[in-house]
C-alpha cells in the first residue's frame, strides 16, 4: 500500500481553452475521483450590458476565434428577435447558412486532422513529440494537404459572407450586409466538388478508425446519456441554422420534442458547482442526477430524423446502423460524426453555390422593436444559448449564454472519470502516455473552453493527481 | 474657411514640390489643391481651422507650424514628409490612442475610422509604448436616435464648430482644462439638447472617429466597401496629381 496520490494534468492540449484535469488516487492507487476544472474568468455575459443591440453579433463573437462564426451568427438570431424580424430575407437567411457550413466545416476539419488525428495515427500511448500535426503531414503529406486546403475553404466561405476569414461583420440585426458575387460563387464553384471527395474520404478514414477499433472506441469513455439539439422544424431533419429542440434519452425515448428553442429556460437549467467556472446544465423535468445530456456531432446524430444531402444522410444511416438506429453511446464516435458533418455541409455549400437567391439585392428586412431576443444555433461543438434583453435606449440589459462545451461539462467530467478509472487504476507509476488517454477523452469533445468561461489570458489546460488527503502528488501541464 | 482666392497666386514649395497659393490660403489648403496630402484630424473640409491636434504640423523656414492655420507665403520652403515629421505625427496619434479608449476590433467605425486610418498611413505598427490610461468615460444612449460613446472621443471639437456655425446650435462645447479637456454636451445627456439626426455634426464624416453614432446602421456597410478599404486616407488628395 502506498501514500494516497492527486494527479494534474496542466494542460491538456490540443484543446482550444484553459483548463485542467485532477485525479485523485487512494492508498492502493485506485481512481477515486477525477474531473475536468476550468479555471477561467468568465466575464462576456457581464461586460456586453451596457453595449449597443447592433454591436453585440460584433462583439460576443470575440469569445473565440476557432468558431466566431457561430457566436456571431447566435447573437444575430437573437437581434432578428429584437429587431422584430421573425423571417429573414431568402438572400440573407442562405448567405447566414452559408457563413455556417463554412465555419462548421473548417472546425471539424480543424479538429479531426490538427487535433485529434496525432491519437488515432499514431495511438494514444505515442511518444509526446509524435502526437501532433506536423508528423501527421510528414508521414501522411496528402492527408495533411487535404486538411489544409479544406480548412482553407471554409474560410475563405466565412470571408466571402462575413467580410473577414475571422472575426467578420456580415450578420447585422434584421440581415445580412453584402450578397455574394458572381466571382466568388464560380471561385468556389471550382474546387467545390474536389471538397466532396474529400469529405467522403475523411468520412471512410472516421468511420474505419472507429469501425476497426470497435474494442477501443466502445470501452472508451462509453456511457448512456440524454442527448440535445435542435432540429428542423416539423421532420425533424439535421439542420445546424434553426430549427427547434429536440432531446432524446440513451435508449432514444423522446424527452421533449419541437420545443421552440425560445423556452429553453423553462427547458434546461444551469447548475452551479464549486470546483469549476463551467456551469452544469440539465433538464429541468429529470433533475440535475438524470437530466444531464450531451450535445455536438454524436448528440445531433442520435436527434437527427435524417439528413437532407444524399451522401450525409447514408454516412448517417451507416453511422446509426452500429447501433442498431438506437443513440450511440461512444465518446470516441464523435469524430466519425464529425466527419459526416463536414460531408453535409459541403453538399449544403454546393446546394446554395447554386441557387441564385446568394445575389438577391434584398438584405434587410423590417421589423418591430421588442426587448428580448433569443438566438439558437448548432455550433460545430453543439448547442449554442444566446439570448440577451434591450432598454428603450438599445442598451443591452441582460445576457445569458449557454454555449457547446457547457452542455457537455458533465458528460466531459463523466469521460475522464470512466477513462481515467480503466487506465490508471491500479497503476504504480503513471506515465504520460497513460494521462494521454484522459486528454483524448475530452478532446473528443472538442471542448472550447474560451468560450465556456469567457477566459483571459494564455490558454492552456492542465491534469492534477491528489493523494487521500488533498494534497498534490504529480502534474502534468504541456503547452503545444 | 480663411481668404478668398486672388486671381494671381504665387509659389512656394512643399517637399520640393512646386505648389501654387493665393493671398489667404492656409499652407493645407494650398496643399490640397495641388494634390499634396498633410495629415490631419482636428481640421475638417467646411469647418473653421482650429489647429488643435497639431498632427498637421509642417516645418515652414524652420519653424513648425500648424499646416491648417499657418498662411502660406511667397518663396516659402515647406517640408512635410519627412521621417522626423511623421515620427511626431505618430507620437501623437499614439498618444490618442493611450487617451481613450479605442477598441477597434468591435467598433462600428472601424474602416471608416480616421484615428484608424492615421495610423495605418502613419505606419503605427509597433506595440504600444505609453501605458494606456484607460479613462472611465460613458456611453450616452439617451437619444432615440443618436449615441454617444465618449470612450473614443478624440477631443478634437469638429463637432462643436460643425453644431455651432452649420447648424447653428449649440449641442457640444468643451469641459475642463488641460489633460482633462474633453467634448461634452450642452444638457443633462444627448436627449437634454436640440441634437437631431440630420444635423450636420451628428454627420459620420464631421466626427473622424465612432463617437458620435447614428442608431441602428452600425456595420451596415461590409467590410471592403468602407471608406478606408479603398485607400490610405488621404489618397482622393493625392489622387489629384496622377
Amino acid at each position: 500500500m502506498t501514500e494516497p496520490r492527486m494527479i494534474e494534468i496542466s494542460p491538456v492540449t490540443r484543446v482550444e481553452g484553459h483548463g485542467k484535469v485532477t485525479i485523485h488516487l487512494d492508498g492502493e492507487n485506485r481512481v477515486e475521483e477525477a474531473r475536468l476544472h476550468i479555471v477561467e474568468f468568465r466575464g462576456f455575459e457581464r461586460f456586453i450590458r451596457g453595449r449597443l443591440m447592433w454591436e453585440v453579433p460584433v462583439i460576443v463573437q470575440r469569445l473565440c476565434g476557432i468558431c466566431p462564426v457561430s457566436h456571431h451568427l447566435a447573437a444575430a438570431k437573437a437581434m432578428d428577435m429584437i429587431a422584430g424580424v421573425d423571417q429573414l430575407t431568402p438572400t440573407a437567411e442562405k448567405m447566414r447558412r452559408l457563413m455556417h457550413y463554412g465555419q462548421v466545416m473548417q472546425s471539424h476539419v480543424l479538429h479531426f486532422f490538427h487535433l485529434a488525428a496525432p491519437d488515432l495515427l499514431f495511438g494514444f500511448g505515442a511518444p509526446a513529440e509524435k502526437r501532433n500535426i506536423f508528423e501527421v503531414i510528414k508521414e501522411q503529406p496528402e492527408l495533411g494537404k487535404r486538411a489544409v486546403l479544406m480548412r482553407k475553404y471554409g474560410q475563405e466561405i466565412i470571408e466571402a459572407t462575413a467580410g473577414k476569414k475571422i472575426h467578420g461583420t456580415g450578420a447585422i440585426p434584421g440581415g445580412i450586409n453584402a450578397n455574394l458575387s458572381i466571382e466568388r460563387r464560380d471561385h468556389f464553384l471550382s474546387t467545390i466538388d474536389e471538397m466532396i471527395g474529400w469529405a467522403e474520404d475523411s468520412v471512410r478514414l472516421a468511420r474505419d478508425y472507429t469501425l476497426e477499433h470497435e474494442e477501443i472506441v466502445a470501452d472508451f469513455g462509453s456511457f448512456p446519456s440524454n442527448y440535445m439539439s435542435i432540429v428542423r422544424e416539423g421532420d425533424g431533419a439535421l439542420d445546424l441554422y434553426h430549427g427547434n429542440l429536440r432531446a432524446l434519452n440513451a435508449e432514444g425515448g423522446i424527452i421533449f420534442d419541437q420545443e421552440p428553442y425560445t423556452r429553453y429556460h423553462d427547458l434546461l437549467v444551469e447548475d452551479v458547482r464549486s470546483w469549476s467556472y463551467m456551469k452544469f446544465p440539465f433538464i429541468t423535468d429529470l433533475g440535475p442526477e438524470a437530466g444531464w445530456y450531451r450535445v455536438g456531432p454524436l448528440a445531433r446524430m442520435n436527434t437527427a430524423s435524417f439528413i437532407d444531402t444524399p451522401l450525409a444522410e447514408a454516412a448517417h444511416k451507416e453511422l446509426k446502423a452500429v447501433t442498431g438506429g438506437s443513440p450511440n453511446n461512444s465518446t470516441l464516435a464523435n469524430h466519425w460524426a464529425r466527419m459526416i458533418e463536414v460531408l453535409h455541409c459541403v453538399e449544403k455549400i454546393r446546394e446554395l453555390l447554386h441557387d441564385p437567391d446568394l445575389q438577391g439585392t434584398d438584405l434587410l428586412a423590417p421589423g418591430d422593436r421588442r426587448e428580448e431576443g433569443i438566438g439558437v444555433i448548432e455550433a460545430p461543438r453543439g448547442n449554442l444559448i444566446h439570448h440577451y434583453q434591450v432598454d428603450e435606449h438599445d442598451q443591452v440589459t441582460y445576457c445569458n449564454l449557454i454555449v457547446s462545451t457547457t452542455h457537455n461539462n458533465e458528460g466531459m467530467n463523466r469521460a475522464v472519470k470512466d477513462v481515467a478509472v480503466k487506465h490508471l487504476s491500479g497503476q504504480e507509476q503513471i506515465t504520460e502516455g497513460m494521462l494521454n488517454h484522459v486528454e483524448v477523452a475530452i478532446r473528443a469533445y472538442d471542448p472550447c473552453l474560451s468560450c465556456a468561461t469567457h477566459a483571459l489570458g494564455q490558454m492552456p489546460l492542465q491534469v492534477q493527481l491528489f493523494d487521500a488527503q488533498g494534497d498534490l502528488v504529480d502534474r502534468k501541464a504541456q503547452c503545444m | 474657411m480663411s481668404g478668398t482666392k486672388k486671381e494671381t497666386g504665387f509659389a512656394f514649395t512643399i517637399d520640393g514640390v512646386e505648389v501654387t497659393a493665393y493671398a489667404g490660403q492656409t499652407i493645407m489648403e494650398a496643399a490640397d489643391e495641388a494634390g499634396v496630402y498633410i495629415p490631419r484630424l482636428c481640421d475638417h473640409q467646411g469647418l473653421r481651422h482650429q489647429g488643435s491636434c497639431r498632427v498637421c504640423t509642417v516645418k515652414a523656414g524652420g519653424r513648425s507650424v500648424a499646416a491648417c492655420t499657418q498662411p502660406a507665403a511667397p518663396g516659402q520652403s515647406v517640408e512635410n514628409e519627412t521621417p522626423h515629421l511623421n515620427k511626431m505625427r505618430r507620437d501623437l496619434v499614439e498618444m490618442l490612442f493611450h487617451e481613450g479608449n479605442h477598441l477597434c476590433p468591435i467598433c462600428e467605425a472601424s474602416g471608416n475610422c480616421e484615428l484608424q486610418a492615421m495610423a495605418y498611413r502613419l505606419d503605427m505598427t509597433e506595440t504600444t509604448r505609453f501605458p494606456y490610461l484607460e479613462p472611465c468615460r460613458a456611453l450616452d444612449a439617451s437619444h432615440p436616435d443618436i449615441a454617444l460613446d465618449t470612450n473614443r472621443c478624440i477631443s478634437c471639437g469638429r463637432c462643436i464648430r460643425a453644431s455651432q456655425d452649420v447648424d447653428g446650435k449649440g449641442v457640444f462645447g468643451y469641459v475642463g482644462r488641460g489633460i482633462h479637456r474633453r467634448v461634452a454636451v450642452n444638457g443633462e445627456d444627448l436627449a437634454d439638447t436640440d441634437a437631431e439626426v440630420t444635423d450636420h455634426a451628428i454627420s459620420s464624416e464631421v466626427c473622424p472617429v465612432g463617437c458620435i453614432i447614428r442608431k441602428r446602421v452600425g456595420f451596415v456597410t461590409p467590410i471592403g466597401e468602407r471608406e478606408f478599404d479603398k485607400g490610405l486616407i488621404g489618397h482622393e488628395i493625392e489622387e489629384k496629381r496622377k
